[in-house]
């Protein structure tokens, strides 16, 4: 490697290696089980915060500790034992794996088929990623572009540190931290995420995610995001990935907010793949994320997600439409197979007048699992001329799965007009023998026929991660027709 | 090129092929005609392939190859083709993608190259043009929102596309008009080749007008009852099936 000796941008990057390499001691940077307030003021104090983070914190434990774990989800599951679990330790640093043979070859035929790069699936399953020029100087330039244009884009950590200003005017603002039992939790014991922030006019001129922040470590169980859109601005955030992600904390409680000043759009897609556990869903994750936006005067919001992972899902991104004039999206594929169990849906609040929103929600149901939409339409008082267009689908693979949906609608305005439209179908064998006879693989028909069923949510990803969430669709169901 | 002997085959308790035997060579059209209930759809339903249907005795040889030993979709890939006679309708999948998907599949399976977008668009404009399949069409959802002339048209252009040796055409006559029996009646005398062969099932003589078949049978009670030329449909046309299905001594015609 002598030529880090003469690159700069090589030489960063193996000396960011080599910080890493001093955190491996993971026995000492480990916590023991449990939770009260010395485990937060040493959460804290590990991440060298300053003094009001800790007090928010510390408020957010009291109100957590009043609250109890909600059960009005159509999910059945046993309920973590919040004193047996560990709140606090080190980036996962598990020793880098010398090569892609170490991989588990299972998650590997899984990555070949989502058609990810070799050098990607390095990054995905912890290979020591050789110092390929490409993938490190795309990331660099990345980040002097953002900062021409005065975006910031950063982990959570790093914000508190140089943009406590900012993240200090921003954060629960939208997701109070008595918002509910979840979000309370991760107030207080929230361990690290991502902060975007927007300044007025700028249009980012790339798609903001994860895959650039290679140098940063796993952000664990308790995420929290803050994405800020100043007046005019344009951002699209992407999270997650389509890559099989095993985890070994089995409880994940995030929290996302989001802000949309007049006249800005946040467009943020989300393809969540934590691992389901197996065909009983045993050891997989339980996934209980809050996630909202609240859209200022002619601010727009739109929320696309792909959900085919998790044991447990519990997830209703949505949008606070408090300026005259706003907008927003949901755009939904929840797809459950095996024991899976999905509640997931939107909540559309109208405050303002003229304000819209759409709602589109594609559920699959495959093996024995329960698929669930839940929304919420609210009209509030003031919002006249409110719209709102709901579709929501559910399509069953077998006879031996559910799908359900629990729509709710409160209009406190004669003016609004709202529009929900429901079906429920089941896959057919008509279609899948159509496609066979015609040369295609059981799988290719299964994949062509959900894709089909998904199309409007898909399209509105961006186009990479669209090509990689249909894949992900068809590998998902494989051989779940029955 | 295809051999069927003595072939049983049930749905559930209800045996419907009841010792069927049928003999066709290369580049040969032959015609499937027969009372309401008598077998037709499920002869093609068991060449494709379809699970539901289970042999339950007798063999089908298709170019020397045991077609039982093989899955739907290798039967495509060996070169069969079913037009059917309720197409269904996908959503959200264009007919084009739906059709290059099916293409380089079974070219994949055959160990040969994907089509060139260039080479596919090429063939699809030919094929188009053969049953006037309009663009809007060939863009839209496979089948759906498509009328039945339309839907049966499709069929026809996907033929075209995949090039099949043996295409089973299960009642595409039904539920067309003059001008669309014509239409789909041109496409498949134009693809009639000496490697290419064509069981074509239906109810009515017309359809036979515009394809002229080089043997026609008679399917009564899951046995072919009767075989002839092509003058035996006018026959049947004229007097029915009765004079046929009632005189045991006519079977082995």
């Amino acid at each position: 490697m002598s030529a880090a000796e003469d690159n700069p941008l090589l030489e960063e990057f193996t000396r960011k290696e080599y910080e890493f390499g001093f955190t491996t001691d993971i026995a000492s940077d480990k916590i023991p089980p449990g939770l009260n307030e010395e485990v937060i003021k040493l959460i804290s104090a590990k991440k060298n915060e300053p003094e009001w983070m800790l007090e928010w914190r510390l408020d957010a434990f009291k109100v957590w500790q009043s609250m109890k774990e909600p059960e009005w989800a159509h999910v059945q599951y046993q309920k973590p034992d919040y004193q047996a679990i560990s709140y606090y330790s080190a980036p996962k640093s598990a020793a880098p794996l010398g090569s892609l043979d170490e991989v588990d070859p299972e998650l590997r035929a899984t990555m070949d088929k989502l058609g990810i790069s070799l050098e990607e699936q390095k990054r995905l399953s912890g290979v020591a990623v050789d110092f390929v020029m490409d993938s490190v100087s795309v990331a660099t330039s990345f980040k002097e572009k953002l900062g021409e244009l005065g975006i910031i884009f950063c982990s959570m950590s790093e914000a508190i540190q140089k943009h406590p200003d900012l993240v200090r005017q921003h954060l629960g603002t939208v997701v109070p931290v008595k918002d509910n039992f979840f979000s309370a939790l991760n107030s207080a014991v929230f361990t690290d995420g991502s902060f975007c922030y927007i300044p007025k006019g700028a249009r980012c001129p790339m798609e903001l995610s994860t895959y650039f922040r290679i140098n940063e470590a796993g952000t664990g169980q308790f995420e929290r995001t803050l994405v800020v859109a100043e007046e005019g601005s344009y951002v699209s955030y992407l999270e997650g990935c389509t890559a099989p992600q095993r985890d070994e904390n089995q409880l994940h409680a995030a929290v996302v907010e989001l802000v949309a000043k007049d006249d800005a759009e946040i467009k943020y897609s989300t393809v969540q793949n934590w691992y389901p556990g197996d065909a009983q869903g045993k050891g997989g994750v339980f996934n209980f994320v809050t996630k909202r936006g609240i859209c200022e005067t002619r601010a727009k919001i739109s929320w696309t997600q792909v959900e085919t992972g998790s044991a447990v899902t519990w997830k209703y991104p949505s949008c606070i439409l408090k300026g005259d004039g706003s907008t927003g999206e949901f755009y939904s594929v929840a797809v459950t197979n095996n024991a899976q169990q999905a509640d997931t849906g939107t909540k559309m609040i109208h405050l303002g007048a003229n304000t819209n929103s759409t709602i589109i929600s594609k559920g699959i149901s495959a093996g024995n699992s329960q698929n669930s939409y839940r929304g919420l339409v609210q009209i509030g008082p003031r919002a006249r001329n409110a719209r709102n267009f709901s579709q929501c689908d559910s399509l069953l693979m077998t006879d031996t799965s559910g799908a359900h949906t629990f729509p709710y609608i409160e209009a406190k305005n004669p003016t609004a007009q709202i529009e929900h439209e429901a079906t429920t179908s089941r896959i057919g064998e008509d279609q899948i023998f159509y496609c066979l006879q015609r040369g295609l693989t059981e799988e290719q028909a299964i994949g062509l026929i959900v894709n089909g069923y998904a199309k409007e949510v898909l399209n509105k990803l961006p186009m990479e991660f669209a090509v990689e969430a249909r894949k992900l669709l068809s590998i998902s169901l494989e051989g779940s027709v029955g | 090129m295809l051999q069927i002997d003595n072939l049983h085959a049930r749905i559930g308790d209800t045996e419907i092929l009841k010792g069927l035997t049928l003999s066709m060579g290369a580049g040969e059209v032959h015609a499937i005609m027969g009372p309401n209930g008598s077998g037709k759809s499920t002869l093609a339903s068991v060449l494709a392939g379809r699970e539901e249907y289970e042999v339950t005795a007798g063999s089908i040889t298709f170019d020397g190859v045991d077609l039982l030993e093989l899955d739907a979709t290798e039967r495509a890939v060996a070169g069969i083709f079913l037009a059917f006679q309720y197409p269904v309708e996908i959503p959200g999948v264009s007919n084009i993608n739906f059709l290059r998907s099916a293409l380089n599949s079974i070219r994949e399976q055959r160990e040969e190259e994907p089509l060139s977008g260039k080479d596919f668009l090429a063939k699809v404009k030919a094929c188009a043009q053969l049953v006037e399949l309009d663009g809007k069409l060939r863009d839209r959802s496979v089948n759906e929102g498509f009328s039945g002339g339309e839907k049966k048209r499709n069929e026809i252009f996907q033929m075209a596309m995949l090039e099949p040796r043996l295409a089973v055409l299960d009642e595409t006559d039904s539920g067309l008009d003059i001008d669309a029996l014509r239409i789909v009646s041109h496409g498949v005398n134009s693809m009639r080749s000496a490697g290419r062969s064509f069981l074509v099932i239906t109810h009515y003589q017309r359809l036979l007008d515009h394809i002229v078949p080089d043997h026609v049978h008679v399917l009564a009670g899951g046995r072919i009852v009767h075989s002839g030329g092509k003058e035996l449909a006018l026959e049947l046309e004229d007097k029915g099936y009765d004079w046929i299905v009632d005189n045991p001594a006519t079977e082995k015609a």
